[in-house]
């Protein structure tokens, strides 16, 4: 089922996010990404939703998907002794599901292509058996563990592995993909969407966004052009990169600056969109040194081409673009909600009213934080 | 020289636009031109270095290679036959200078660059920054922050000190013995002017040229000429010389004719004494040793520069410079076998090393399995011809492109390699005086500027043409580079896909 070319795709994305913590249902973020339904092409699609498992918040929840049954008993078997599985089931879904309301940019003829021909879609609950963290961060083993289930399982694929947090997505478009897995009856704090506009038929579900890993999870609209020399920059660190979706370096760079080498979000978000030397030169001296620094030493983690990114985790959201621009995004905020998306008309469609809307600069990150205490 | 060998060029005059104004005999410094009541060249002096040719008023002189007719023999080529006859008159090792000029694949020539089209767009380097800026020298994996009570973060990670250069070409070592010094004056002005790098080579520093120390490689060759405390610390580099791609293992001399008053202050030794080099630096015979070198240099320079170690492509280099950057050194230089020199015996030169492409290739290869691709920069060396080959070097994983010949070139030269004669006729690989003189320090400079201008305008469009506008996007990004003309096996080594295959 892996597809074994590497396909160049446009987007569309959008995501909100309650600072306050409350956890709002799927169907506002379905619409929103519903409006922006022409800059997909009906061949992939898909949401991460945060703070949906609160009754197995301590486990980590791993969405799978299986090429066929005996996909699945090879993973399980491949589970057996490397984690503990306290609860799994099928996932709920519609098949067939379909979106039928109207939007302003979605009209009924046009859309509604129902969800046919899924791959077995499973979820798991697991914890991690204590011996197996004697060398190792709990972290760490379960990133190797995705990794190796992704490159040696076959017909095996992890669409998410965060704790209280999972990706739905698929071939299709994006809201009756939403549609199809009942999204309206999950409660998250954060949603982020993706529609996608691939340049070629990949008819493979694992290739859809938002790619995840961890807790971390990526929707991209745009092409990474640096692509070649930032898994290059990976591989040393152990990333096995092998979906051939430049999104995945995008996670990867971001566990890599933020997990591992410990640094705040921000300033990840400014290895990967860094500033132009002219600007730096200006930089008043502290933030120069600093962002000097991160030049030299993360070269091969800059991302360049066009790019608009929404980067969610389970205490916020962050949005960039890339260092000129090339992609668009704007942001609004309403009260204590954060919302961004590819178009204006996608945040207007679900909050009309909105306090503040702007366009976020080029390289500038928006970074939502999640008030502290919310659990 | 009473050869039997035929000349190798011949030069016609044109007795009917000549004006006998004996301008040749003054330019042909091989003595090629007298003058008996017109001009008479003596043909097998003559090394079609194109002096005459340029400098004749009327264009009435041209230089042509003397066809003779050989019977047919690839095995027997005229050059092999006209080197054992040499030979067979002398009895003594063929000297010659320049690089290797034989018909091996130049890599480069078989790797294609990749663009833009729709899915990602191009960048107008004429509208957006195109960014070209390099640093040369070790760098941490990681760095570390720390964030007072206040929110305010603050970088905790101390850099080690970094060289940094505007366009990513410096120029390669070579000699003030070698080369005049008219050319070092061109070379450290246009560095400074350039915001790159000069090589002083093994010679020494001329103090007249202290003033550009920011802009100056110094180098640490195993003669020592000219290494003293004062001239480690007139640097923004220093660098341990240990081969040479146009002679690996092989040592260096610089004739006593050659050492005149300048060049022995300069290389601290008297006047008129043969310069030698040894072939090892006697001080290193194992990779313990090179560190102890590079640390005893980071004590005198006060650990405020990055020490370079550079070494030939020779069949183990990766595994060299591995050991190299785990020794201590900031940089390692690696020069290919296409690199040029002053004089080296042919044998040498033509049959010593392999193709920087694929030393560059395993060497940054190396050291990313190693995890410590970080930890030291790459130059790359030796047969780099113009901005295509610096951005092919820098996609396969070079920092940086070294440039020697090219250098030169710019400067007048022919590429005709006599430079071991000391006759040059355009003042670069020369010591007498009024060959020097031919070589205006100024004007060089200006042509050499003019040179890194020109090439980092076409490096620009090439990254805005790859839809990126940072060289670091590019450096080992060899996914943009395909390969036409190249066996599996080559490239698997180049870590480039054949032309045709997509990402
Ligand atoms: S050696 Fe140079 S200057 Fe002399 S004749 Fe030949 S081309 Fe002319
Ligand atoms: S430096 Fe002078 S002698 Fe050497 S190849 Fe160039 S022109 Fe000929």
């Amino acid at each position: 089922m892996r597809r074994n070319c590497y396909i160049p795709s446009g987007c569309s994305i959008s995501g909100m996010m309650s600072e306050s913590g409350k956890r709002l249902d799927g169907n506002a973020i379905i619409r929103s990404i519903a409006l922006m339904h022409d800059r997909g092409n009906g061949l992939g699609g898909g949401f991460a939703a945060y703070g949906i498992y609160p009754w197995h918040s301590d486990q980590y929840a791993f969405h799978m998907m299986f090429d066929d049954m005996d996909a699945k008993e090879r993973c399980e078997e491949h589970f057996k002794d490397r984690f503990e599985i306290v609860f799994d089931e099928e996932m709920p879904t519609r098949p067939g599901g379909v979106f039928e309301e109207e939007t302003s940019g979605r009209h009924g003829d046009f859309g509604g292509q129902p969800i046919i021909d899924p791959p077995i879609l499973w979820r798991y609950f697991m914890d991690v058996p204590e011996e197996r963290m004697r060398f190792v961060s709990e972290r760490e083993y379960v990133v190797e563990e995705v990794m190796e289930i992704n490159s040696k399982v076959d017909g095996a694929f992890v669409a998410s592995s965060g704790k209280n947090m999972g990706a739905f997505k698929g071939v299709g478009y994006p809201e009756d993909l939403g549609v199809f897995y009942k999204l309206g009856e999950y409660k998250a704090y954060i949603w982020t969407a993706h529609g996608r506009f691939p340049t070629n038929t990949p008819g493979w579900w694992g290739g859809a966004h938002p790619f995840c890993l961890l807790d971390w999870s990526i929707v991209h609209n745009g092409e990474i052009s640096s692509y070649g020399i930032n898994k290059r920059y990976l591989e040393p660190f152990g990333y096995r990169l092998e979906l051939r979706t430049d999104t995945e370096v995008v996670a990867y760079l971001f566990d890599l600056l933020v997990r591992r080498h410990k640094m705040p979000i921000e300033l990840a978000a400014k290895a990967l969109a860094s500033p132009f030397w002219k600007d730096i030169d200006r930089m008043p001296e502290r933030e120069r040194r600093i962002a000097t620094a991160i030049r030299q030493v993360y070269g091969g983690a800059l991302l360049n081409g066009p790019f608009s990114i929404i980067l969610g985790h389970s205490r916020g959201m962050v949005g960039f673009n890339d260092r000129i621009k090339l992609r668009p995004m704007t942001c609004a905020k309403k009260d204590d909600m954060l919302y961004m998306a590819s178009e204006e008309s996608g945040i207007r469609e679900i909050a009309p009213d909105l306090d503040l809307v702007w366009s976020p600069r080029a390289g500038t990150p928006v970074v939502g934080v999640l008030e502290e205490g919310v659990e | 020289m009473n050869s039997e060998l035929p000349p190798e060029f011949i030069v016609k005059v044109d007795y009917d636009r000549c004006r006998r104004c004996r301008r040749c005999v003054m330019n042909c410094s091989f003595g090629c031109m007298t003058f008996k009541d017109r001009v008479v060249p003596e043909h097998r002096r003559c090394v079609a270095c194109q002096r005459c040719v340029t400098y004749c008023p009327e264009y009435a002189i041209t230089v042509s290679k003397n066809e003779l007719a050989y019977k047919e023999n690839e095995n027997w080529s005229p050059e092999i036959r006209k080197n054992i006859l040499k030979q067979a008159e002398t009895g003594g090792m063929l000297l010659t200078g320049m690089g290797n000029p034989r018909e091996y694949p130049i890599l480069w020539d078989h790797l294609l660059i990749d663009a833009c089209q729709v899915t990602n767009p191009s960048i107008d380097p004429l509208r957006e920054p195109m960014e070209l800026r390099t640093f040369l020298g070790r760098k941490p994996e990681r760095l570390e922050f720390s964030m007072d009570e206040a929110g305010e973060i603050d970088l905790v990670t101390e850099i080690e000190p970094q060289v940094r250069l505007d366009v990513p070409v410096v120029f390669g070592a070579m000699s003030y013995g070698a080369v005049s010094l008219n050319v070092h004056r061109s070379l450290a002005m246009a560095a400074s002017r350039s915001g790159t790098l000069m090589n002083t080579g093994e010679g020494g520093l001329h103090r007249e040229l202290y003033p550009y120390s920011g802009n100056i490689i110094v180098q640490v060759a195993s003669g020592r000429f000219g290494v003293h405390s004062e001239y480690l610390n007139t640097s923004a580099m220093v660098e341990i010389k240990i081969g040479q791609g146009a002679k690996p293992g092989i040592g260096g001399h610089l004739p006593g004719e050659k050492v005149g008053e300048d060049i022995s202050k300069t290389r601290m030794i008297p006047v008129g004494t043969d310069a030698l080099s040894p072939a090892p630096h006697h001080d290193i015979y194992s990779i313990e040793d090179l560190s102890q070198l590079i640390f005893a240099i980071k004590e005198a320079t006060d650990y405020e520069k990055p020490v370079s170690v550079k070494i030939s492509a020779v069949h183990n280099v990766a595994a060299i410079a591995s050991g190299i950057v785990r020794a201590g050194a900031d940089v390692v230089t690696i020069d290919g076998f296409r690199g040029g020199t002053g004089a080296t015996p042919m044998v040498i030169r033509d049959n010593v090393g392999i193709p920087i492409e694929l030393a560059l290739a395993a060497v940054d290869e190396r050291l990313r399995e190693e995890g410590i691709r970080n930890n030291a920069s790459i130059l790359c060396a030796g047969g780099i011809r113009s901005s295509g080959d610096v951005a092919k070097a820098i996609a396969l994983g070079a920092d940086a492109a070294v440039i020697g010949t090219a250098a030169l070139v710019a400067l007048g030269c022919r590429i005709c390699q006599k430079c071991y004669t000391g006759n040059c006729a355009w003042g670069i690989a020369t010591q007498k005086p009024e060959l020097v003189r031919r070589l205006n320090p100024q004007i060089g400079a200006d042509r050499l500027t003019n040179l890194l201008a020109a090439w980092s305008l076409e490096l620009k469009e090439i990254l805005g043409s790859l839809g990126v506008n940072s060289i670091e996007s590019l450096r080992g990004s060899r996914e943009r580079l395909r390969g036409v003309g190249l066996d599996s096996q080559t490239l698997e080594l180049l870590g480039v896909k054949p032309a045709g295959v997509g990402q």
